[in-house]
């Protein structure tokens, strides 16, 4: 046990195909025949960073509000020929991009890729539709304050991302969505919603070249155009400090982090393995053996370095009564420090390369999940060959690299620390008993 | 180690597979049987170059007994803490060192224990689980007692709905075990000891009370050889003992509120229905998708788009369960309107699914919602698996072959039939959720 598993033709099983329609539109297909379906996955560059401030929530307004209502369909009519048809066509917005995804039958693949041109290229955004979106997402809002974890998630990002559309939540505020008007929206959809800022990758029973074809047809209409924009502005990190949220809650929720990097950091992959060992690493984790196994102090715990596309975080992330949080915040931080100081060992260097580079076919195992790692791949820039790279870039992690990469981007001393929980039992003494002078 | 307390079966639809619509091709499950009574159920399947291995338990939280509510996910959580050969957490760890995704989860009806990958690895994940299914050795359970409380304060102490779920389960039943929550209540889990851990194990995980379901890239006599050798030798135990339990009829609406910190309230409503073993499932599986599946449904049409007084909501049918299973509505109240007046919205639906017959578009629209997900569903073998487990351990596996010839039979008189004779107000139970806001 443990020879390193190099996945066998997961290239060859995707043959990936790349090409480029005339409106500028970036094509991504995998033709897989086993069934009688197709997946599309679009990236469009329409993400929150390209809304004024004082208008968040503007981006993830406009891609909600696709599917309801064009020239030709109201919103009605679009969900009835979705439903009749069994499919299902979903929008969702990040702070980089947004994203439209819609999964058929092959049978019906003119009619949706008709529909998908349709939305894309003649949405009307009617008056009332935006109203009741409006009432939607500000409900919405409000839900999420039940959510302890999402508060806390807030909490981080706004520390972090100071004075960034990274620190906003992408659905953007109560005064700020009822800012948002019709005008906007369209505003909006004229100038980021365009081919050439844009990635389709298409997974299932159609061919590359019939899928051009159908493509340059449907996507006709659908005219190059939008402004180039460079990265978006990012301002330095917030400091380091405890934040406290008082809840009624039995369990404190918890986030530990600070800044990490962003997807095409050259130490990415090192990075990744030396946090496999600290907390990503599920059941082989350090965090996990030390929080959860050896003292049954969480259920879930884990660490990331979650990498955008223009910039990243570091988080650790878990729930545990509110009496132990002081604990289990402090062992936490110990680990950061440990491998820090001590780097990793031979074995564990090993189990993380054996279980990422072993596990990679897993992540390629459903179309869906192909056509969303297709886009990310183009998107990301990584090359339509990454799944061949892969084993590679991660058998060339050393002890010294994950030395080398724990001192150079953890940072103990940065650390923002989130709590939501029933402060009053949670009894955090602060500073923290972290030798942090948090 | 995940546990959940009712799988909707249309939520199932997102993870089966079986037939194409224009073709009826039947799953293609092979079906073998060990000496010792274990059973095992084979699907190939070529498309990615892995497999996914799965042993089922017929053995869940309605096997347990009042005051020990838990013990069965409980003894999930241990299964990974060591066998006479291997340490705690060694099994998780061997296996995300051959490349492969393991878990394990608990329902009211059966304990499943999986692990996917590469086809060439798996048959490490078999010698595994034939040794923990005898040898396990369920000691130093403290701390992992203290894990189990961390989740179930993760999954229902703090989360409004699941709290809201828990109190009405206890509720709609009031004699058979569905009524406790597979999690457990906190002071049963407290309470739970090694010896109710030992002899749960020694009573239930024997291999002629749990069976073992393979989907993926693999050659069925060649794997079919690899289990026999690893499970063969374990010897069959004892017949597991029957839940005898009935519920007697609900002859009344039940009422319950639950104070809880939250935002919004919710609004829920659970009916007394046949498991899908009974005919009458095909036609509850498609009344929940004309009612709710969809943005072109009847309440979501109703309570989100035009009343906007919802900010969403729920039909489902669970008709997968060994035992009697619940037709649910569930609405989230949208913010400034009152709960009665989405109760009185889905009551208006509902008597009128109960009065006139669906339109054939329709009820066309809904078996054409079924059939795609079937195919969606295939796409995943992981779920293929489950829904083989799921039917198997319900009904026998054969059922999936059934399914669709099911669904498409079904009329609109069908539809009108069991809307009238289950969605009865006399036979359901209401739970609202009524938030609080403490301001401290």
């Amino acid at each position: 046990m443990g020879v390193t598993v190099i996945p066998s033709s997961s290239e060859a099983r995707l043959s990936p195909r790349r090409s480029i329609l005339q409106n500028g539109l970036t094509v991504i297909t995998s033709e897989q025949k086993a069934l009688p379906m197709v997946t599309f996955n679009l990236l469009i560059d329409a993400g929150a960073r390209f809304e004024p401030e004082a208008e968040a929530g503007l981006a993830n307004i406009t891609a909600r509000l696709l599917t309801y209502g064009t020239k030709n369909r109201t919103a009605l009519q679009i969900s009835e020929t979705l439903d009749y048809l069994g499919a299902t066509l979903s929008t969702g917005c990040g702070e980089e991009a947004a994203t439209v995804s819609m999964t058929l039958l092959k049978k019906d693949l003119d009619t949706g890729l008709q529909l998908l041109a349709e939305v894309l290229t003649a949405s009307t955004f009617p008056a009332e539709e935006l109203d009741r979106q409006k009432q939607s997402i500000l409900a919405s809002i409000r839900a999420r304050e039940e959510q302890p974890g999402y508060i806390a998630h807030l909490k981080f990002i706004e520390v972090l991302f100071p004075k960034s559309s990274y620190g906003r939540p992408v659905e953007g505020t109560e005064n700020s969505v009822k800012r948002v008007d019709r005008p906007g929206l369209l505003d909006f959809y004229q100038k980021y919603y365009r081919p050439n800022h844009a990635i389709l990758t298409v997974v299932g029973d159609v061919s590359h070249d019939l899928m051009m074809q159908k493509l340059g047809r449907a996507f006709q209409p659908w005219e190059k155009g939008g402004a180039s924009m460079g990265p978006p502005p990012l301002p330095a990190p917030g400091p380091a400090g405890v934040i406290k949220v008082n809840k009624d809650l039995t369990q404190a929720n918890i986030i530990i982090g600070h800044e990490g990097v962003p997807r095409s950091h050259p130490d990415y992959y090192a990075i990744q393995v030396m946090n496999y060992i600290l907390g990503g690493g599920g059941f082989s984790s350090r965090m996990m053996e030390s929080i959860r196994n050896r003292r049954g102090l969480a259920y879930s715990v884990y660490s990331a370095f979650e990498p955008e596309k223009y910039t990243g975080s570091f988080q650790v992330s878990m729930q545990t009564k509110n009496e132990s949080a002081g604990d289990a915040i402090r062992i936490a931080i110990e680990e950061i420090r440990k491998i820090r100081e001590q780097g990793a060992t031979e074995e564990e260097l090993k189990a993380a390369k054996d279980y990422l580079i072993g596990s990679f076919p897993l992540r390629l195992d459903t179309n869906r999940k192909v056509a969303t790692f297709l886009s990310q791949v183009e998107f990301f820039g990584l090359g339509l060959d990454y799944p061949e790279r892969y084993p590679e870039l991660i058998r060339g992690v050393s002890r010294e690299d994950v030395l080398r990469v724990a001192k150079r981007y953890l940072h103990p001393e940065k650390l923002i620390v989130v709590v939501v929980a029933d402060q009053t039992k949670a009894a955090l003494k602060t500073p923290l008993d972290t030798g942090q002078g948090l | 180690m995940l546990s959940k307390m009712r799988l909707p079966v249309l939520s199932l639809f997102l993870l089966l597979s079986s037939i194409a619509p224009a073709q009826a091709q039947n799953f293609k499950v092979q079906e073998a049987a060990l000496d010792n009574g274990l059973k095992v159920l084979l699907l190939e399947d070529h498309k990615s170059a892995v497999v996914t291995f799965q042993v089922w338990y017929r053995v869940g939280s309605r096997n347990e007994i009042d005051g020990r509510s838990g013990l069965a996910h409980f003894l999930e959580h241990m299964m990974f803490k060591g066998t006479k050969k291997m340490k705690p957490e060694e099994y998780s760890r061997i296996i995300a060192q051959n490349g492969g995704n393991s878990n394990a989860f608990t329902t009211q009806d059966h304990t499943v224990y999986f692990a996917t990958m590469s086809r060439d690895k798996i048959g490490v994940e078999i010698e595994l689980e034939a040794d923990r299914m005898t040898n396990a050795v369920l000691d130093d359970y403290e701390s992992e007692k203290m894990v189990v409380m961390e989740e179930r304060r993760l999954r229902t102490e703090d989360n409004p709905g699941a709290a809201l779920d828990e109190v009405m389960g206890a509720i709609v039943y009031t004699v058979y075990p569905y009524r406790r929550p597979v999690i457990g209540w906190m002071s049963d889990i407290l309470n739970l000891s090694g010896d109710d851990l030992r002899q749960f194990y020694k009573t239930y995980y024997a291999p002629n009370n749990a069976f073992i379901v393979v989907v993926g890239d693999f050659d069925a006599q060649q794997i079919l050889a690899k289990i026999k050798q690893e499970f063969g030798k374990i010897a069959r135990g004892a017949a597991a003992p029957k839940v005898t339990l009935e519920e007697p009829p609900q002859k009344g609406e039940r009422r319950v509120a639950l104070k809880k910190e939250a935002e919004l309230p919710l609004l829920s409503m659970y009916y007394h229905v046949p498991n899908l073993q009974d005919s009458d499932g095909f036609a509850l599986d498609l009344l929940s998708v004309i009612l709710a599946s969809g943005r072109s449904s009847r309440l979501y049409q109703d309570l989100v788009y035009n009343k906007r007084i919802a900010t969403g909501v729920d039909a489902d049918y669970d008709g997968v369960s060994i035992g009697p299973a619940i037709f649910s509505f569930t609405a989230q109240v949208m913010p400034d309107k009152q709960q009665a007046e989405v109760e009185s919205a889905i009551d208006k639906v509902v008597a009128q699914v109960r009065s006139e017959p669906v339109s054939d578009r329709e009820l066309e629209k809904a078996k054409n919602q079924v059939e795609a997900a079937f195919v969606f569903g295939q796409d995943s073998i992981f779920g293929q698996a489950l829904r083989i487990g799921q039917f198997e351990s319900v009904a026998q596996w054969q059922f999936i072959n059934a399914y669709l010839p099911g669904i498409r039979a079904v009329t609109a008189a069908d539809v009108l039939r069991v809307a009238k004779k289950y969605l009865d107000p006399d036979h359901r139970t209401v739970g609202t959720l009524v938030p609080t806001k403490e301001t401290k």
